[in-house]
């Protein structure tokens, strides 16, 4: 049998065009496919107006916040084009050159630096989204809302942080300036340890027992709102949340991407190479001559199976590190990926067998599994909630009896660390090996006899 | 079951069907151990078929075939080899494949056998046909056989190769390899052949020696006596309804 898989192999070495294209071009299918459903499209290219004068800055509480941020912050979030003035803006939106226009207004941080004040007005920044590609609106709705959002946040936190100062002052007292008039603040608890050494010089009766009331008010409130503002620092970050930065400069790939490019190739490698083989060895009349004693039939399935897992293993592989240089990957899950792929590989290569053994000609085996492939590949694809449940439903049998789906969830599986289980797959590929095994075998018999 | 204990290979009522046509229409016959059996006669006639089934590549619809313990060497008519391989990689392959001791050389020797040496290093697909018919052999050779079928062995061979050819596979017989082939022409198996087995139609017309031939020929073509034995043949054929 290795002798069998050293010719297959020299043959391959000895067609370097077609070996090129059978690794080439699944390779470039798939990561075009990658690209094309990759989830993250890009930085969205967006007319950005900001009237706020060069010298205005937000200020809580009298501290000013430094002027760098909006326009820096926004424009490495979104690809900005400057424009100036709101008319040019609604321009640039209408004739597609931009997808939306972002104007920060001139009272904008007049109306922030309101908030901290007793009269806060609402801060307002505009946005202008062209509806003609829906998708891409939302996009730019989802960028600009997140961008809102951090900005909120911020401002929130200096707030709480201010209001947890006035309320320290309210506590404890100190010294706080209004319109530049420094004002003595006495505090709760001052208040509370002034009336208690005035408490003794009242004679017992109604007067010392409402001193006493407002005494145990003072202590009760300066306890509790010595609680009260911590707990206002941590609602203005309720969650901390942690995000992984992925290098703006490149649109990465998701994981879900990085898995079907990966799964394509080695579907189309693994099975081309299979069915192709095993069509071979017919073409060339071989056949008959191997297996009149020197190969049983299964063991020649098993050369051609091996062939093409050990080649769509290596691709896969190969693809994956290349992927490596514009996206990291979770290596420390190497063995994880090996078995999804040699799990994969190995039904993929039953079903190029099965496809093989009923065919007698490469050049239309190689035909036949592109026009089988690519259909299933796409079905694959196709969410749930993108067609009605019943066509759904009906996809889900017809792409379960390929291995390319179960293929593809175990490949994601292994990939992604928050991805699900890999166990479910795995059994559904080791059943469709077994299944299609002897399909390929049945076939053999039935087809390859004459 | 004369002669069956001295047969080195027996066939019995061989019927094979293709759908509606009847490629075999009940053929037997038997060959001794060392003998050169020729197996002649027109296109479709069956002689692939019997042979492949001989081979064990297909499976007669009735009848039974007893072959002896041992390798049945299978030269096909049309050349089964790696074309994309070259000339000593296929001739490798099947060395190791045929579980040889010492496969390098039984290379070396089938090179020489075929004199294709100096081609050795040269891919199938580039060479003739007759060179590549020779590579074909030179394969089924290597399988060390007690019987060797040979399916029109020289077609395409040059005189001088098809000497060469004979030259070996006479040597072979004397050893005592029975050796079975079919051919188109007359007189390389009226040469060749102890034996002459004519198949027309799926039928067995005549079973026997090279001079029992030219009887029958001539008793049933008188006509057709004088001319050549091809001739002759032919309209043996023509009046046995071919
Ligand atoms: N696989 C097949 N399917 C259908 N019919 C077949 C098949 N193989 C052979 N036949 C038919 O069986 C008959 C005998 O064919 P066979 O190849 O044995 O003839 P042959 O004597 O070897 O002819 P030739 O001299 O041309 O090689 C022919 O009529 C042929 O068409
Ligand atoms: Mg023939």
């Amino acid at each position: 049998m290795r002798w069998l898989l050293l010719k297959d192999l020299q043959i391959l070495r000895r067609s370097p065009l077609q070996a090129v294209l059978l690794v080439a071009y699944p390779v470039l299918i798939a990561i075009l496919v990658g690209f094309a459903i990759s989830r993250d499209p890009g930085k969205p290219r967006v007319a950005f107006l900001n009237e706020v004068p060069r010298n205005a800055r937000i200020s809580v509480g009298g501290a000013q916040l430094p002027a760098v941020g909006v326009g820096g912050r926004i424009c490495r979030r979104i690809e900005c084009v400057d424009v100036g003035s709101r008319r040019e803006a609604i321009e640039e939106v209408r004739s597609g050159g931009v997808l939306a226009a972002l104007i920060l207004p001139a009272d904008l941080v007049d109306q922030l630096n309101s908030l901290s004040t007793p009269s806060p007005g609402t801060p307002t920044v505009e946005v202008i989204v062209n509806q003609e590609d829906p998708v891409k609106a939302r996009l730019v709705n989802d960028r600009i809302s997140s961008l809102l959002a951090r900005a909120n946040l911020l401002i929130a936190r200096r707030i709480a942080t201010e209001g947890g100062r006035y309320l320290d002052l309210v506590v404890n007292g100190g010294r706080f300036s209004v319109l530049g008039q420094p004002v003595e603040i006495l505090g709760l608890g001052a208040g509370a340890r002034i009336l208690q050494a005035l408490r003794p010089a009242l004679p017992p009766g109604p007067l010392r027992s409402s001193i006493d009331q407002v005494i145990r008010f003072a202590t009760l409130a300066r306890d509790n709102l010595d609680i009260a503002a911590p707990l206002i620092d941590r609602l203005a970050q309720p969650i901390v949340v942690e995000k992984r930065v992925v290098n703006a400069s490149t649109p990465p790939l998701d994981v879900f991407a990085i898995a079907v490019a990966a799964t394509l190739t080695l579907t189309f490698v693994t099975v081309l190479l299979v069915a192709g083989s095993l069509a071979l060895e017919r073409e060339e009349n071989a056949f008959p001559r191997l297996t009149r004693g020197l190969v049983s039939r299964s063991a020649l399935l098993g050369e051609k199976v091996g062939l093409g897992v050990a080649v769509g293993l290596m691709v896969t592989l190969l693809m994956l590190a290349a992927v490596q240089l514009f996206v990291p990957l979770h290596w420390s899950r190497f063995g994880l990926w090996l078995t999804a792929i040699l799990a994969a590989a190995g039904a993929l290569g039953a079903a190029g067998a099965a496809l093989g053994a009923a065919a007698r000609e490469v050049r239309a085996v190689s035909l036949l599994a592109f026009m089988i492939s690519l259909p299933i590949a796409f079905l694959s694809l196709i969410p749930s909630g993108a067609v009605g449940p019943v066509l759904f439903d009906a996809i889900e049998v017809v792409t379960a009896l390929f291995p390319f789906k179960p293929a593809l969830e175990a490949i994601s599986a292994a990939l992604d660390p928050a991805g699900p289980s890999i166990g479910g797959p795995l059994l559904h590929l080791a059943i469709l090996t077994v299944a299609y095994g002897l399909i390929a075998r049945f076939a053999l018999r039935r087809f390859a006899a004459a | 079951m004369e002669g069956a204990a001295t047969a080195a290979l027996e066939a019995r009522g061989l019927v094979k069907r293709y759908g509606e046509r009847e490629a075999l229409k009940g053929v037997d016959f038997a060959a001794q151990p060392g003998e050169l059996l020729a197996v002649i006669g027109p296109n479709g006639a069956g002689k692939t078929t019997l042979l492949s089934i001989l081979a064990g590549i297909v499976r007669a619809d009735e009848g039974e075939v007893r072959l002896p313990r041992g390798e049945v060497g299978w030269v096909p008519q049309q050349a089964a080899l790696y074309r994309r391989l070259t000339v000593e990689e296929n001739l490798l392959l099947f060395a190791r494949l045929e579980g040889h001791d010492d496969p390098r050389a039984s290379v070396e020797k089938m090179l020489e056998l075929t004199a294709l040496g100096e081609r050795r290093g040269e891919i199938v697909a580039r060479l003739s046909g007759g060179n590549q018919q020779r590579v074909n052999i030179a394969i089924g050779l290597l399988a060390r056989p007690v019987v060797l079928l040979l399916d029109e062995p020289s077609a395409g061979l040059d005189p001088r190769q098809r000497a060469r050819l004979w030259e070996f596979v006479s040597a072979l017989a004397e050893r005592g390899t029975t050796v079975i082939f079919s051919t188109h022409d007359i007189q390389e198996a009226e040469r060749y052949g102890e034996r002459l087995l004519v198949l027309a139609d799926g039928e067995s017309l005549f079973d026997g020696p090279p001079q029992g031939l030219r009887e029958a020929v001539r008793r049933e073509a008188p006509e057709a006596a004088s001319r050549d034995f091809e001739t002759a043949f032919v309209a043996f054929l023509h009046h046995r309804g071919h």
